[in-house]
C-alpha cells in the first residue's frame, strides 16, 4: 500500500536506466533533497552543524569515495585517513597560495591533487590483491601522514606544525574561518555531496561500474572478456580519491577550521570510514549515507544516554563506543554483509506487500 | 676501529633485537593464517588484553570494577590480594583460552568460507571490540608490568666492548630484555614447529589449513582446531604482550605493534614461520639502519612508515612475499 | 573434403570458410610439467571445431592460449592470416574472441542484464567525464549497447530473469547467461569450455540447440571443448583429440571415430 511499482511501466531503456526508476522512490528524493536545500539552511543551528550535519556531510562524501574502491572495484584500502589529509593539505596550500580564487576551484583542485596521490599508491594493485592490498594501503596511510608532519613546506612553517584555515569565501559569503554562519558551510558541503552522489551513482550505472563490479567479483574472467584491468583499477582509485580529498578538504576547511595531521588523519580515520562503508553496505550509495550518519549519529546518541542521562564518565562511555562499533561490524558482516542498505531494501519488500505478507 | 662503524654495528644489533620481536608477533598472526585462512588484525590487541589481563590478576584489580561504581556508586577498585606472576601467567593463559573459545563460537564459526577479505574486516571489528572491552575491564591507565625479567643495559656487555673505539665510544648498549626476547622468542619458534610437525593436534592444524573439507571428511573437528589455533595464538599474544609491556608499560599503543607485524608477513609471506622469522629481522634491521643514516635528512621518525613502504615495493615485485608458495592463476 | 585451401562444404551442406586462426607448434610448460607439446590445428570460418580427449589432456589449457591468459614457451597464433603478437587477454578479447568458462565465471554480484552489458565493454567508449555526467555520448551509447544486450537476451530467452542477481539463478541458467555474455560481445571466435558439463539430457538438447543456432544465425566461428561424445559428434565439423597434452587425431567426426589411436586413449588401451 505505502510501496508501490506496479503501474510504473517503462517504455524506452533511458527510462529503465534512470536514477530512481520507481516513481515513488523519485518523489522521495526530489522531497529529500528539498527539504536539504530549502528547509534545513532556514532553522540550522552552530550545535546542529557541527555536531550532526557537518560530519554526516562530509563523511558521507568520503565514505561514498571509498565505497567506490572497496564496495565496487573490489580494492580494500585503508589509507583513507592519508588520502583525506592530502586532500586537506592540498585545499591548504591552494588556499593560501591563492587567496583570491574561490573556494568551489580549491576544494576541487584538492580533490584532483588527492586522485593523483591516489592512483600512484593504487598502482601496486595491478600487482597484489585482496588484504595484500589492504595492507600495502597503510604503507600510503603512514608515508602521507609523516610527511605531512615532518616537511614544514606543507604547513606553511607555521609554529603549532598545525594547519588552520583562513577566511575564504563564495560570491561574498564567508565558508571558512570561525566567523562562517552555519548555514553556509551547511549549504556549502551540501552542495558538494549532492554533487559526488550524483556522479558516483552516474559512473556506476555505467560502463565504467560494470567494468569495476566485474573486476571486484571475478578479476581473472574479466580480463579475459575484455575488461583493461589496469583502465578499471586506476580510475577506481581515481574517482575514489577525487572523492576523498574533496572530503578531506572540506573536514578540514569548513569543518575544523584547524588540525594538526597525526590527530585528525590518523590511521582510526581511516577505519572509520572503512566502518561506515561495511556498515552502510558495501556497493550501495545510498549505504554510504546510511552508514556515515549511523557513525556519525552514535556517539553523540551514547554521550547523550551515557553521560547526561546516565551520568557515566566519559571514558567508559567511549569504551563502550568501542565494543558496540566492533560488536556491530562483526554483526553486519555475519548477518548482513550488505549493511543498512540491504535491511532498507528488505524493508521496502515487506512495504510493498503489505499488509498481505505473501 | 671507527666509531662509525661501531655505531652502526650497535644500531644493526638493537634492530636485529628489535626485529625479534616484530617476528614474535608476526608469528601469532601466521599460526592462525595457517590453520583458517584468517588474516587476524585482533592480534596486537589481543597482546594488549592479556597483558592487561595479567597484570590485573597480579594486582588483584577488580575486573569491569569501573562501570561496576559508575552504576551501582560504589568505590571498589581491588581484591586486596597480589598473585605471583607463575600463577598469574597461568591463569591469564586460562582467559587466552576461554577468548578463542569465545571467538570461535560467536564469530569465526558464522564466518566459515567467508572471502578471506570480509574474514579480515570481520578481526578488525574484533580489534575494536576487544579493545574496549579490555578498557571497560581493567581500565586504560598505564600500568607497570613486572615479572621479574631483567631489565636496563647489559653492563656486562658494555664493558666488554668500550674497548673497541676510541674514548667517545662506551660500549655497545644492549637491552637485557632485548637479549631474553630472543631466547624467549627463538624457544618459541622451536616450540611451535616441533607442535605442529610431531604431535597429533599440530598435524591436524596442518590438515586444516590445507583442505577445510577434506580434513573435516577424515574425521578431523574443525572446531576443536580452531580453539585450538586461536589459543595458541593468544598465548602468543601473551608473550608478545609480558616483552613490550615490561619494557614499555602495558597501554594503548601495545596493540599497535600488530601494525609492525604486518609489513613483517608482507615481506615474509603469510603462511611461512622461517619467513615471519627472517621477515622481522630485516625489517628490525632495516628500519633502524634507515633511521640511522637516512632519518636526519628527511627529517626523522621515518620507523612510522619504512617497513610499510619497503614491504610494498618489494611485493611489488615479488607478490607472494619471501617464502610463500608462487601463486599460479586459473579459471 | 579435399580441397581444404577455400573451405569444405560440410555434410549438412553449409559453406565453410578460410582458416581463422591456426594454431603453430604449441608448446606449454608450467615448471616441468608439459601440458601441451607442440600442437597444430586450424580453425576455419564458420565452422564448429571441438577439442576432445580424456581429462588433463590440456584442452582447457589449450583454450587459455587462444585467449591469451597462457602464453606458450613455443609456437605462434595465427589470427587472420597474421601471427598474434603477444598481447594481454582483454586485447584479445577485443580483438573479437569471446569465451565461455568451464567453472562458471560469471560476476554474482551483478544482475543477469549487467553481466550481458560487461560483454559490449569493447564497443563502449565513452570517456570518464561524459559518464560522470550521464549526458550525451555516455547515454545514447548505453542505449545502443543495451538494444543488443536485449536481442541476446531474446535470443537465448532469459527475459524473465533480466533484473535478477546472477548468483540466485540455477546452473543450467548461470550457464546460458554465461553465453549470452560472450554472444554480446559479437565475438568473430566463440569459445566455449564444456558448456554442457553438469547438465541433464534436456538442458544438454537446449544448450546444443542455441550452439547450433548462434553459429547458423551470426555464422559465428565456435571452438568447443566437451566431453559428451554424442553431443560432439553431432555438433562439430570436425574434432582435434588431444591426449597428454599431444595431438592424436584431427578431422570429421567419422575419422576421428574410427581412428585407432583415439580408440586406444579413449578405451585405455596401453601404446606399446
Amino acid at each position: 500500500m505505502f510501496y508501490r511499482e506496479a503501474g510504473d511501466f517503462k517504455t524506452s531503456y533511458e527510462q529503465d536506466s534512470q536514477t530512481f526508476p520507481i516513481k515513488f522512490d523519485r518523489f522521495r528524493y526530489y522531497a529529500v533533497l528539498a527539504i536539504a536545500f530549502l528547509v534545513v539552511p532556514f532553522v540550522i543551528n552552530d550545535y546542529w552543524a557541527n555536531a550532526i550535519l557537518l560530519p554526516f556531510l562530509i563523511y558521507a562524501i568520503a565514505a561514498i569515495g571509498l565505497n567506490i574502491l572497496v564496495g565496487y572495484a573490489g580494492q580494500v584500502s585503508l589509507g583513507t585517513g592519508g588520502f583525506m589529509a592530502v586532500g586537506a593539505y592540498a585545499c591548504y596550500k591552494f588556499m593560501t597560495m591563492m587567496p583570491e580564487v574561490s573556494m568551489f576551484v580549491h576544494v576541487l583542485l584538492a580533490g584532483g591533487m588527492t586522485a593523483i596521490v591516489c592512483v600512484v599508491f593504487g598502482l601496486p594493485s595491478l600487482r597484489i590483491k585482496g588484504f595484500y592490498l589492504a595492507v600495502a594501503t597503510l604503507a600510503a596511510q603512514f608515508f602521507l601522514v609523516w610527511l605531512f608532519n615532518r616537511v614544514p613546506w606543507f604547513y606553511n612553517y607555521s609554529a603549532s606544525g598545525q594547519i588552520s584555515a583562513p577566511e575564504r569565501d563564495v560570491f561574498g559569503i564567508l565558508i571558512t574561518g570561525p566567523n562562517a554562519p552555519a548555514w553556509a558551510t551547511y549549504m556549502f558541503s551540501l552542495i558538494f555531496l549532492t554533487l559526488c552522489a550524483l556522479v558516483a551513482r552516474n559512473l556506476t550505472r555505467g560502463t565504467i561500474g560494470r567494468s569495476w563490479m566485474a573486476i571486484r567479483d571475478m578479476d581473472i574472467a574479466a580480463e579475459i572478456i575484455g575488461v583493461n584491468p589496469l583502465k578499471a583499477k586506476l580510475t577506481a582509485f581515481a574517482v575514489s580519491g577525487f572523492f576523498i580529498g574533496i572530503s578531506g578538504a572540506l573536514f578540514f576547511s569548513v569543518y575544523l577550521g584547524a588540525v594538526e595531521v597525526g590527530e585528525a588523519f590518523g590511521i582510526t580515520k581511516s577505519f572509520l570510514v572503512l566502518f561506515m562503508v561495511i556498515i552502510g553496505g558495501l556497493g550501495s550509495i545510498f549505504g554510504s549515507f546510511a552508514g556515515a550518519a549511523f557513525l556519525v549519529l552514535l556517539p553523540v546518541v551514547l554521550k547523550v544516554v551515557g553521560v547526561d542521562v546516565l551520568g557515566w564518565p566519559t571514558d567508559i562511555v567511549a569504551h563502550f563506543q568501542l565494543v558496540i562499533v566492533g560488536a556491530l561490524i562483526i554483526v553486519f558482516l555475519i548477518v548482513e554483509p550488505h549493511g543498512l542498505a540491504q535491511l532498507w531494501r528488505v524493508a521496502k519488500e515487506k512495504l510493498r506487500l503489505w499488509p498481505f505478507p505473501h | 676501529m671507527p666509531d662509525q662503524f661501531l655505531f652502526a654495528t650497535e644500531v644493526f644489533i638493537n634492530g636485529l633485537m628489535a626485529g625479534v620481536l616484530y617476528a614474535l608477533v608476526a608469528l601469532g598472526f601466521v599460526l592462525i593464517y595457517k590453520a583458517s585462512g584468517i588474516f587476524n588484525y585482533a592480534q596486537g590487541v589481543m597482546a594488549l588484553f592479556a597483558a592487561m589481563t595479567l597484570v590485573g590478576i597480579m594486582n588483584g584489580q577488580v575486573p569491569f570494577s569501573h562501570i561496576i561504581n559508575a552504576v551501582f556508586g560504589t568505590e571498589i577498585h581491588h581484591f586486596g590480594w597480589h598473585v605471583p606472576a607463575f600463577l598469574a601467567i597461568i591463569l591469564t593463559v586460562g582467559v587466552m583460552v576461554g577468548f578463542a573459545w569465545l571467538v570461535q563460537r560467536l564469530v569465526m564459526r558464522h564466518l566459515v568460507g567467508q572471502e578471506p577479505i570480509i574474514l579480515f574486516m570481520a578481526t578488525i571489528g574484533l580489534a575494536y571490540f576487544l579493545e574496549g572491552v579490555s578498557d571497560l575491564m581493567w581500565g586504560s591507565e598505564i600500568k607497570k608490568l613486572d615479572v621479574g625479567l631483567p631489565q636496563g643495559g647489559s653492563f656486562w656487555i658494555e664493558d666488554m666492548t668500550a674497548g673497541l673505539g676510541s674514548d667517545n665510544f662506551y660500549g655497545f648498549f644492549i637491552d637485557n630484555l632485548d637479549m631474553v626476547a630472543t631466547v624467549v622468542a627463538a624457544l618459541l619458534v622451536v616450540g611451535l614447529v616441533l607442535f605442529s610437525q610431531y604431535t597429533k593436534q599440530g598435524r591436524a592444524m596442518r590438515a586444516v589449513a590445507d583442505d577445510h573439507q577434506a580434513a573435516l571428511s577424515v574425521g578431523i573437528s574443525l572446531n576443536f582446531i580452531w580453539v585450538l589455533v586461536w589459543s595458541v595464538a593468544g598465548f602468543v599474544a601473551l608473550v608478545a604482550g609480558i616483552m613490550w609491556g615490561t619494557k614499555s608499560g602495558v597501554q594503548f599503543s601495545l596493540s599497535l605493534i600488530a601494525l609492525k607485524a604486518l609489513p613483517v608477513l608482507m615481506l615474509g609471506g603469510f603462511t611461512s614461520i622461517p619467513g615471519a622469522i627472517v621477515g622481522g629481522l630485516i625489517i628490525g634491521v632495516g628500519e633502524k639502519m634507515f633511521e640511522f643514516w637516512i632519518g636526519p635528512l628527511v627529517g626523522g621518525a621515518t620507523e612510522n612508515w619504512f617497513a610499510y613502504v619497503l614491504a610494498l615495493l618489494f611485493l611489488v615485485f615479488r607478490p607472494q612475499g619471501l617464502f610463500g608458495e608462487k601463486i599460479i592463476e586459473r579459471v | 573434403m579435399k580441397d581444404m585451401q577455400d573451405g569444405y562444404t560440410t555434410a549438412d551442406g553449409r559453406k565453410i570458410g578460410g582458416v581463422v586462426m591456426e594454431m603453430k607448434n604449441i608448446t606449454l610448460r608450467f615448471g616441468g610439467v608439459v601440458a601441451i607439446k607442440d600442437i597444430s590445428f586450424d580453425i576455419r570460418e564458420g565452422e564448429i571445431r571441438a577439442i576432445i580427449g580424456p581429462n588433463g589432456a590440456g584442452k582447457s589449457s589449450m583454450l587459455n592460449v587462444i585467449s591469451g591468459f597462457y602464453v606458450p614457451q613455443e609456437g605462434e597464433v595465427w589470427f587472420h592470416g597474421e601471427p598474434r603478437p603477444q598481447m594481454r587477454p582483454y586485447e584479445v578479447a577485443q580483438q573479437g574472441i569471446a569465451r565461455t568458462f568451464q567453472n562458471i565465471a560469471l560476476f554474482e554480484g551483478m544482475s543477469v542484464l549487467d553481466n550481458v552489458m560487461t560483454g559490449r565493454l569493447s564497443y563502449m567508449k565513452s570517456g570518464l567525464f561524459s559518464q560522470a555526467l550521464w549526458k550525451g555520448k555516455a547515454e545514447a551509447e548505453e542505449v545502443a549497447n543495451r538494444e543488443v544486450a536485449e536481442k541476446i537476451i531474446d535470443f537465448l530467452e532469459i527475459q524473465h530473469i533480466r533484473k535478477t542477481p546472477v548468483a540466485r539463478l540455477p546452473y543450467g541458467l548461470k550457464k546460458r547467461v554465461e553465453l549470452a555474455r560472450a554472444l554480446a560481445a559479437e565475438p568473430k571466435l566463440l569459445l566455449l569450455d564444456e558448456p554442457m558439463a553438469g547438465m541433464n539430457v534436456e538442458e544438454k538438447e537446449d544448450m546444443s540447440r542455441f550452439i547450433l543456432d548462434v553459429n547458423d544465425e551470426f555464422g559465428t566461428t565456435i571452438a568447443l571443448i566437451e566431453h559428451d561424445m554424442g553431443v560432439v559428434m553431432d555438433l562439430s565439423d570436425r574434432v582435434v583429440v588431444m591426449d597428454y597434452g599431444k595431438k592424436i587425431g584431427d578431422g570429421t567426426p567419422d575419422e576421428v571415430r574410427n581412428n585407432q589411436a583415439v580408440i586406444d586413449a579413449y578405451l585405455g588401451v596401453s601404446s606399446d
